[in-house]
């Protein structure tokens, strides 16, 4: 019985790392919308701080929020747009015909989310230190905490998205496009749980991302790195991933089941 | 020796349904290794749900499907990286080079030399002077060598080929046929052909299986069927299947 290969996962990143160089429209792509909300939310703050002085004292809250709202959403597109890609490509028959285990797709799925990402997310990161003085990499430990969960929620999303579109074909797509904007307003990316209504909070909390935020404010606003938000988070993504990989298993059963593996299409 | 135990591909009493609709009633053979053999019938007649069960893709509502002795798709992984199969329905992805193509498929594959592979494979099928250029910019011909070298990546044991020389000029088609041939006899090679080519079948396949409606309605040797039904050519006899002269036989094997 053949294990788990690094191999054959460096193979399909290979795949996707041919592509993209291949292309610079995708390459465009991933830095395009990053560096536009960064401008826009950058901007805004600077307009209130200028007029309000509980923002003079939380300083580069927006960017902060807009910036790991990027890597939450970036990172589960990076996952499913290579997912997509062999849909595209019409190559998924080719992909699950060969040795390759669905854990190790899903492993080049999560290198791939992280290499774009990286192509994504640095240079806006530096532009923001540029045009508003705003360092996320200065949040140091702090960030890593807010990195690992914001991309483990990501990836147990795009595992779900991707067993979808195994189930369903293209007709799925735009869960893969949309999906994430769900959490947006629940996960209260620009505004305190606190906000929330009562009952609302309660489905906020069950998100992992939610801590996140949570966090994030509490560094930039009140100075203090909470590492119980972070623990409860990392507690939270634990079950999602769990439930994430278990859906696609179940998915993927169903569409050999159902035939939808040779139906690639709407 | 059961015959169950020592064939290549082994299909018994296959069942598929879909809700109501049944894309293959209770099917049986077994393919010895080494043969080429052909699976013919019109559309929905089942040959692409038999090929997808026994490549894995597909679960069998009912019936077992045996490849090199694993059970599809429970043990597949056991087998795949000794089968491999082409396809009109699927590509590759077209950005790559042929080059990276077969690189990517080759490390899938788990080939050891992976870059004399593919300089073995480009020889035999005359991809030398288009290994660097994007898949998705070949002519349709090109395309479809590649494709072949694509299935023989891994020198696989067991082959699945559906409409090997579709969109090729008779030339190329003849070339790509000698080639699969010559390959499936040094290697020993178990080849299941899907095609509508019934000169092709003829050129190629030491057995024919016909397909109708989800069963299996005829199993022999060319020669034999083209004797049974008396006509000259394998195209008549499907035409004489397919317009309902052939009889349904449950499990058969010549």
């Amino acid at each position: 019985m053949m294990e788990f290969s690094v191999r054959r996962v460096a193979a399909m990143v290979r795949r996707y790392w041919y592509l993209l160089r291949s292309s610079w429209p995708r390459i465009l792509d991933l830095i395009y919308w990053p560096m536009v909300q960064m401008l826009m939310w950058g901007f805004l703050q600077t307009y209130i701080q200028q007029n309000a002085g509980f923002f003079v004292q939380a300083s580069g809250v927006f960017i902060g929020s807009v910036l790991l709202w990027d890597i939450l959403f970036r990172g589960q597109l990076g996952f499913s747009i290579s997912f997509l890609e062999e849909m595209y490509a019409r190559n998924l028959g080719n992909i699950m015909m060969s040795p390759l285990r669905p854990a190790e797709f899903i492993a080049a799925l999560v290198v791939m989310s992280l290499i774009r990402l990286a192509i994504g997310m640095i240079p806006v990161t530096l532009m923001a230190m540029a045009f508003f003085g705003f360092n996320l990499w200065g949040l140091g430990f702090a960030l890593a905490a807010f990195f690992m969960n914001l991309m483990l929620t990501s990836w147990a999303i795009g595992i779900l998205v991707a067993g979808l579109l195994l189930r369903n074909g293209l007709g799925a797509e735009t869960l893969a496009w949309t999906f994430m904007f769900l959490l947006l307003p629940l996960c209260c990316v620009y505004y305190p749980v606190s906000v929330l209504p009562d009952w609302l909070q309660w489905i906020a909390w069950m998100l992992p991302p939610t801590y996140v935020f949570e966090g994030m404010r509490a560094l930039l606003i009140d100075h203090v790195f909470r590492a119980d938000l972070m623990m409860q988070a990392l507690a939270l993504n634990v079950v999602l991933f769990a439930a994430g990989c278990t859906a696609f298993a179940l998915l993927l059963r169903s569409a050999r089941h159902y035939g939808t593996l040779l139906q690639m299409g709407e | 020796m059961d015959a169950t135990a020592t064939a290549a591909i082994s299909v018994d009493r296959l069942v598929k349904t879909y809700g109501p609709t049944t894309a293959v009633g209770g099917i049986s053979f077994q393919l010895m290794p080494g043969t080429i053999t052909a699976l013919l019938g019109g559309n929905g007649a089942g040959k692409s749900t038999t090929i997808a069960t026994i490549m894995g893709l597909l679960t069998p509502t009912s019936g077992t499907v045996r490849v090199l002795g694993a059970e599809m798709p429970r043990q597949r992984y056991r087998v795949l990286h000794r089968m491999n199969f082409q396809s009109p329905y699927v590509d590759m992805p077209m950005r790559l080079t042929v080059r990276q193509n077969l690189r990517v498929f080759g490390e899938l594959y788990g080939v050891a030399d992976v870059e004399g592979r593919i300089a073995e494979l480009a020889a035999a099928l005359d991809l030398v002077d288009i290994l660097d250029r994007p898949a998705g910019k070949l002519s349709a011909g090109q395309k479809t060598r590649v494709s072949v070298a694509k299935a023989l990546i891994n020198n696989p044991e067991v082959l699945l080929l559906d409409e090997p020389t579709a969109s090729l000029d008779p030339d190329t088609a003849d070339w790509v046929r000698t080639h699969l041939e010559r390959y499936c006899r040094a290697r020993g090679a178990t080849l299941l052909l899907a095609s509508h080519n019934m000169g092709e079948v003829e050129r190629l396949c030491e057995r024919v299986i016909m397909m109708k409606r989800g069963r299996i309605v005829d199993d022999d040797t060319p020669q034999r069927l083209l004797a049974r039904y008396g006509r000259e050519t394998l195209e008549d006899v499907f035409l004489d299947i397919a317009r309902g002269r052939g009889e349904a036989r449950e499990t058969t094997s010549p």
